[in-house]
This record gives C-alpha cells, structure tokens and sequence, in this order.
C-alpha cells in the first residue's frame, strides 16, 4: 500500500526482530530436545519407568519452569511460522486477518493450557 | 560469477509453471528440504492439540496415564504419532541446517546439496527406528 510516491506502509526493523525471534527460539527448542532426549535415555537405563517416573520427572519446580519456557518458545515460534503460512498463501485481507486471529488466540490458549497441565502435577 | 554464463544459458527456464512444465518440473534436494520444513511446521502446529492432550493424560494421574497407554494401542494413532515423529525429526535437522547457513556455514552450492540429502539421511533412518518402535517390532 502506496503512500504518497514513495512509502510503504511497512514498519521499520520489525521482520529482522521476528527473524530473529524465530532462531533464537528454535535454538531453545533444540538444547530443551537435546536435553530431554538425553534425560529419558538415563532414566530408562536405571529400571523400570512408569507413571511414577514419568510426572516424578515434572514434580521439580525447576522442571515445569524449564518446560513452559521451551513451550512459550514453541508458541512463539509456531507463530511467527504459522504468520508467514498466512502471509504466503491467503491473499484475501479478511481471511488472512481472521486466520491470524484465531491462531494467535489459539496459540495463547495452548499456552494456558500447557502451564495448567504442568502445575496440576 | 563469469565462468556461470555458459551453463546458465543452457539451463532449462522454469518462470510461471505451465501444466505441461510440471511433467519434467524437479526440485532440488535443497527444495524438497526446504517445502518439508513448512510441511512439518504446519503439521506440528495442527498437531498441538492432539499432543497437549496426550501430554496431560500422561501426567493428570496414574489411571489417566493408563488410559493414553491403552490409546496408543490404537494403529491409527500409532500412524499418527510416525507422522509427528518424522515431522519434528525433519523440522528440527532442516533446522539445524538453516542455522548453519545463517551463519555462511556450507553455503556453496556443492556443500549445500550434500547437506541437504544429510538431512535426509538423518530423519528418514531414525523416523524408520521410531515406527519399528512404536509398532513393537524391536
């Protein structure tokens, strides 16, 4: 959308934070994998693990701190992705609008819903 | 940038696809890497409900816990969780791989070809792993 002759409604810095945004949540996303992957492999070597093992595992404060910290980066990240989807493909304004809205509203509702799954443990 | 032209004018043009374009249309491995990483984010994305719910199942209580134990019996679930097996396996070693090229590591053509099958090789093999798994082959 032209205005005047020579600007665009575009804001200024916003698609590099976004950008960035997108790595550095990813490179959370990675290391949490990593490190889960890595905590699983130890404590199944040590026995049996069941229900016990599985929530004792999400019992620690640090734990659900950790784990809703690499969700809301999962969140934020399937945002700035699932956006450029949008941006990419649905080029009528009202529907790339309403879809924008209902996946944000969706993607905060899933962040609720993670942090009361962690803390009813 | 010189020694392209020769080779660059002999190279076949593929501007707007014409339908008959898209019978001998290849993407490059790159290509294909790149589409899947899209594919696999939109498909993780659909998939959060489906994996925060097992997720709560799995922690609420032991009789909860069960219950998803008996869920997972179900072969179309099984199918299902291949599928976000492969897509967070792709998602996350395409990503690795974009990060890598963020920071001009193997940018080259050559090298970013061969990373590109890596890719590949990495997640076709372990997604393989996961479903033999899964369908308690091994």
């Amino acid at each position: 959308m032209a205005i005047g002759a020579k600007r665009l409604v575009v804001g200024a810095h916003y698609g590099l934070r976004d950008w960035l945004a997108q790595r550095l949540t990813a490179v959370i996303l990675a290391a949490y994998t990593l490190f889960i992957v890595i905590y699983l492999f130890v404590a199944r070597a040590g026995g049996t693990f069941g229900y016990d093992e599985w929530a004792g595992m999400f019992a620690p404060v640090w734990m659900k701190v950790l784990t809703l910290t690499a969700l809301l980066a999962l969140f934020y990240h399937a945002w700035i992705g699932m956006r450029d989807v949008w941006m990419d493909y649905v080029r009528p304004t009202g529907i790339r609008l309403g879809l924008l809205l209902l996946t944000m509203l969706w993607l905060i509702f899933c962040a609720i819903w993670a942090a009361q799954i962690l803390w009813s443990v | 940038m010189a020694n392209e032209t020769a080779s660059a004018r002999a190279r076949p043009q593929f501007r707007n696809l014409s339908l008959a374009q898209l019978a001998t249309y290849r993407l490059p491995a790159a290509g294909i890497v790149s589409i899947l990483h899209r594919v696999s984010g939109v498909l993780l994305f659909l998939m959060l409900p489906v994996l925060l719910w097992m997720f709560e199942l799995s922690l609420n209580t032991e009789s909860t816990f069960e219950r998803l134990r008996t869920a997972l019996g179900n072969v179309l679930l099984k199918i299902v969780l291949v599928a976000v097996v492969w897509a967070i396996l792709h998602h996350l070693i395409a990503g690795i791989r974009y990060l890598a090229l963020d920071l001009h590591w193997g940018i080259d053509k050559e090298p970013a070809r061969r990373s590109a099958l890596a890719v590949f090789a990495v997640s076709l093999p372990l997604t393989l792993l996961a479903a033999l798994w899964l369908f308690g082959v091994i």
